[in-house]
């Protein structure tokens, strides 16, 4: 079987900075791989061309063999892959379900001026979009909170909601940037099984994180990105006894890579 | 069921209160010139609806005046120089401007915050100039004498009567005005209550996230510019018909920058937001009058504190916590 996601000597230049150098791999259907690699390391940036949000200097992105490097994000994300955000992640002035309601956008049968009508099928999409909102918003454990303005929740909720979002594309690659970030190791914990639950129905998912423990425990692959280059690519396991690895965490003030 | 109900009767209320009060008001007082100005109030705030439209979408619109200008040519020149009536170029005007709308939305909508505001307002300045310069405008002595309004049919049946045979146009003018006025910010509302105006937010609070989440941003951002602009069209076309002449004047950057006030009065979260701010400035402005000189002073001040205590605008006072522009 092919691998559901190509990476193929993807270069990025701002100016004359390499944000990204010749990086290639491949990412396979229902794993869980990680990106990861000390600040500044060129993790968002790939992240950014998988998903067309930038284009790439060089090289291209394939998802089952069809190039979706250099488009638009809303053309991407109709093909199924979606990226969730390191910054901001929500609609902020929405309620935490209205959040999830207006993402499940790919999933429309009727157009705008069906909306405008109230069509039959306008009216049978914000049924069906209302209850498989209150699913995925219970699945991740937001169901008490759903009518909260999503600008009211803590990080570990934003993050939740992040994913939630993410989910009610209905996505088959789903891309988290930094999940974990701002968690408590128990909010973290639960959350790295959300991942496992969201791989679990079906979606492959690439991370990128700061967290080693949670990377450690949730990743079948990891890919080690350091000043733009790919220095390693592995299991857990392997990651943790690669050498060059050791030397670019131990290398930056970053914290090691202890587990 | 109770909200509906309070709905209804709200709704119900305001057309009787535009419809039926004022006219009857303005019959027994006898101040007929009062029509000139609610028509006025009521195309102003067809323009305000448009550009709040693209606030809502997360862009700040100070060039409604190009298109109210440009819906006022159409009309006027599909009227004199080629007989065509002016009920059609209602219509024709505002998707004359959808169009042009659609065109330079492309390329401008990219832009975000101040640098779409600065475009939008240069805009307007290019709208005059172009009306200056074309001879179909007619240049800088514009196009003046423009007929009343002539008779509306369908299959031999008259709708509207020909406006000179009226006793009262005035109050005709009116009424197309109000019923325009109506139908214009009832579909604004349908629009913001239904699951476009849902997308619309979504492209207001992150614009990167409603892309991620596969909302093809640029196209809803031109539709919506589109509709504003049809708004600002239809509008100018009947300014044109009242004022029966059009010059390149007729819309300067202050009318584009009070639709912008307008809306942000009324109060950017409320569809019927427009609608108050453009009577509330337009009879302030009238008031401050008698202040002479230092009418604009007092305007800009008063104007400038209302922005600070009412950030969300003045209908932010009497529905406390209720939006009335999400569910
Ligand atoms: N739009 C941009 N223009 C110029 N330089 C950029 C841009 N985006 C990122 N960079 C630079 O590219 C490099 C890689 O940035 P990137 O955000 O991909 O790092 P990262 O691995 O995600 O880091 P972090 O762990 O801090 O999130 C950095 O040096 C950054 O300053
Ligand atoms: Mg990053």
């Amino acid at each position: 079987m092919s691998p559901i996601l190509q990476v193929k000597g993807v270069t990025k230049k701002f100016g004359g900075l390499t944000a990204n150098n010749n990086i290639s791999f491949d990412v396979n259907e229902g794993e869980i791989l990680s990106v990861i690699g000390p600040n500044g390391a060129g993790k968002s940036t790939l992240f950014k061309m998988i998903a067309s949000f930038m284009p790439t200097t060089n090289g291209e992105v394939l998802f089952n063999d069809e190039r979706v490097s250099n488009l638009s994000p809303h053309v991407v994300a109709q093909k199924g892959i979606v990226r969730t955000f390191q910054e901001t992640t929500i609609f902020k002035s929405m309620t935490v379900r209205d959040n999830v309601i207006v993402s499940h956008h790919l999933r429309s049968k009727a157009n705008l001026f069906g909306y405008f009508l109230g069509t039959k099928t306008a009216k049978s999409d914000e049924h069906e979009f209302g209850r498989s909102a209150d699913d995925i918003v219970d699945f991740l454990g937001l169901g008490e909170i759903r009518h909260e303005l999503a600008s009211n929740l803590p990080q570990g909720h934003l993050r939740a909601l992040g994913i939630a979002i993410g989910l009610a594309t209905n996505p088959k690659i789903l891309l988290l940037d930094e999940p974990f970030a701002g968690m408590n190791h128990d909010e973290t914990m639960r959350t790295v099984e959300l991942v496992r639950g969201v791989r679990d129905r079906g979606v492959t998912v690439l991370l990128v994180e700061h967290d080693m423990p949670a990377v450690m425990n949730i990743s079948d692959r990891i890919v080690v990105l350091n000043f733009g280059e790919k220095i390693a690519e592995g299991t857990p396991f392997e990651i943790q006894e690669d050498d060059k690895v050791i030397e670019a965490y131990l290398g930056s003030e970053d914290d090691a890579i202890g587990i | 069921m109770l909200y509906k109900n309070k709905q209804i009767l709200g709704v119900g209320v305001f057309l009787f209160v535009i419809f039926v009060l004022i006219p009857w008001l303005i019959h027994v007082s006898g101040r007929w010139d009062f029509y000139y100005t609610l028509t006025s109030v009521a195309l102003l705030s067809i323009a305000s609806g448009g550009v709040w439209l693209t606030f809502y979408i997360g862009r700040i619109n100070i060039g409604q005046g190009a298109f109210a200008l440009a819906g006022g040519y159409v009309s006027a020149i599909l009227v004199v120089k080629y007989g065509v009536s002016f009920w059609l170029t209602i219509p024709l005007a505002g998707l004359f401007c959808a169009f042009a709308a659609v065109l330079i939305g492309f390329p401008i909508l990219r832009l975000k915050g101040v640098y779409f505001a600065m475009i939008t307002l240069v805009l307007t300045e290019v709208a005059r100039l172009t009306a200056l310069a074309l001879p179909i405008t007619n240049g800088a002595r514009g196009i003046s004498s423009i007929p009343l309004p002539g008779e509306l049919s369908i299959f031999g049946l008259t709708i509207i009567p020909d406006f000179s045979t009226i006793e009262n146009v005035k109050l005709a003018f009116y009424y197309l005005a109000a019923v325009l006025m109506v139908v214009s910010f009832a579909a604004l509302y349908r629009i913001v209550n239904s699951r476009i105006g849902h997308l619309c937010r979504s492209l207001q609070q992150n614009e990167e996230l409603a892309s991620s989440i596969g909302v093809n941003t640029a196209y809803l951002r031109v539709i919506a510019y589109a509709i504003s602009s049809f708004m600002g069209g239809i509008s100018g076309a009947i300014f044109v018909a009242i004022s029966r002449s059009i010059y390149p004047a007729s819309f300067p950057v202050k009318d584009s920058i009070d639709f912008m006030l307008n809306c942000f009065l009324g109060g950017l979260g409320y569809v019927f937001g427009p609608m108050l701010g453009t009577l509330v400035i337009y009879f302030g402005w009238d008031v401050l009058f008698t202040t002479g000189k230092y009418q604009l002073l007092i305007y800009s001040s008063v104007l400038i504190l209302l922005m600070l205590f009412l950030p969300n605008g003045i209908l932010s006072l009497r529905l406390p916590g209720k939006k009335g522009a999400s569910k």
